[in-house]
């Protein structure tokens, strides 16, 4: 006998984690952002994606942790009250 | 083939006919030589597998995880507080339901610092939902390999199996024993074919978190397969192996001159031998005495148990291990069956069930000890023997 242990990939995604986030949320100003990515590859979540100017988070799945506002050389990333 | 050879090299011999694609392990203390012989089979190029060293048992565990999740055969073997190193890994590996064989090589657990023979590493781990076999001798030792791949390997089944041997008097002592053919065995075990595996072309899930709701559900998957399909698997394996090899296979337990008598010993492991000899010296003498010998202690076979102990009037179990606090853990099993046999209504009188502790940190167990225990009428749950009263006092 078996319990259904076992998922197919990615079924993660229907439990919208973002309401974990407590208040604060980051808001990508894309004014000087030189497309390093380092935002992208930072975060713990892998929320991030875009491209040069377009990076944007997904507050579906964003905990707020303030990450990509730490790691952003142009300080074009700053968090903001929900 | 009939070679004399020391048992760790006979087991790792006969794992090889088994063809295992991952071997992997901690190569130092505590380490036995199956692995140490698989090494050197892989390096010479007569085993074609991946051996793996590793930095702990933790990891070695973990190594054997990650193969038989790939759909890979994968082995390990290990002893004492490797086995405990090896406890978080093996939950993971019974819980996500995959069918890797280790073999524990049974010894007392630290502190003190004792490397000798008991079975107290594995019975700490009795409720991690793995299949646990015991050996009497090597040649059952090798011939229990070939099977638990079988039993664990089985689609209805995928759980993890551990076959347990006597550290030292059958790891590293010297027996005939009588190999099969390759051929044989490829016939007996065929190539492992799991019914799910990690594969980037048909991406799975494994050992996602499952919360309150669905937890339960997986243990009781567990419980339903060991008491179920285990069981049978177990039985159906042994007869055929039987036939195949044509060597006896005892599967769940061996009844050795139990019709009749009137005090069965229960034991597990090679301590079985020494009770053998007893029981037929005791026969000799017009004695009504058996001995009922545990292969598969978990799941263990309660019911099975409860009825062949039904007509006995004394059983006296023999425990290498103690749940300290407790009693011995094989003691609380022979209780729980005829107890159940009780409930279900197939007996009426409970017979004297005795519980004795031996051989901890391998204290020798000799004949006369088991002869002395025979003809004790004193009950008791848990009385230790041989206990020397000058190693107790002070703590200095």
């Amino acid at each position: 006998m078996f319990a259904k242990i076992i998922l197919p990939p990615a079924t993660g995604l229907k439990n919208k984690t973002g309401s974990w986030r407590t208040g604060k949320r980051p808001k990508f100003l894309h004014k000087n952002c030189t497309g390093c990515r380092l935002c992208y590859l930072s975060c713990p979540e892998g929320c991030i994606s875009g491209s040069k100017k377009e990076y944007n988070a997904d507050l579906d799945y964003c905990k707020g942790c303030g990450i990509c506002v730490r790691v952003c050389p142009v300080n074009d990333i700053v968090m903001e009250q929900e | 083939m009939k070679e004399f050879l020391e048992g760790a090299v006979s087991i790792a011999r006969t794992v090889a006919l088994c063809r295992p694609g991952v071997i992997s392990a901690y190569p130092i203390t505590p380490q036995t030589h199956i692995v140490e012989e698989l090494a050197s089979l892989v390096a010479d190029g007569r085993l074609k597998a991946e051996f793996v060293n590793v930095e702990s048992e933790h990891s070695a565990a973990s190594c054997v995880l990650g193969a038989v999740a790939a759909g890979v055969r994968a082995y390990s073997s290990t002893s004492s507080q490797g086995l405990l190193l090896m406890a978080e890994v093996l939950f993971n590996i019974a819980g996500l339901r995959l069918p890797a064989v280790i073999c524990c090589v049974n010894r007392a657990v630290s502190a003190p610092i004792n490397i000798w023979n008991d079975q107290q590493d594995i019975v700490t781990l009795r409720d991690a939902g793995v299949i646990l076999l015991f050996a009497e001798n090597i040649q059952e030792a090798c011939d229990l390999h070939i099977q638990a791949f079988k039993i664990a390997e089985d689609p209805q089944i995928m759980l993890p199996c551990i076959v347990n041997i006597d550290g030292y008097i059958l790891s590293h002592g010297y027996e005939p024993v009588e190999f099969p053919a390759q051929e044989l065995v490829d016939k007996f075990l065929p190539p492992y074919n799991p019914p799910y595996k990690l594969d980037v072309n048909n991406p799975l899930t494994l050992g996602s978190l499952m919360g309150p709701e669905y937890y339960l559900e997986t243990r009781y998957a567990i419980q339903q397969t060991m008491n179920n399909e285990v069981k049978r698997k177990i039985l159906d394996v042994a007869e055929e192996f039987t036939k195949v090899f044509s060597r006896k296979s005892f599967g769940l337990f061996e009844e050795y001159k139990i019709q009749d008598a009137e005090t069965i010993f229960v034991a597990m492991g090679s301590i079985a031998g020494p009770i053998k000899d007893v029981v037929d010296e005791l026969r000799e003498k017009k004695e009504k005495v058996g001995l009922l010998r545990i292969v598969t202690y978990r799941p263990f076979p309660s019911e099975e148990v409860g009825k062949v102990l039904s007509n006995a009037q004394r059983v006296i179990v023999i425990d290498k291990s103690i749940s300290l606090g407790s009693y011995g853990p094989l003691y609380q099993d022979v209780v729980n069956s005829i107890y159940l046999n009780c409930q279900i209504g197939n007996q009426k009188t409970l017979p004297k069930v005795i519980g004795y502790i031996c051989g901890l940190g391998g204290r020798d167990v000799s004949k006369e000890e088991i002869s002395e225990i025979y003809n004790e009428k004193e009950f008791s749950p848990a009385k230790f023997v041989g206990v020397k009263k000058e190693n107790l006092g002070n703590f200095i």
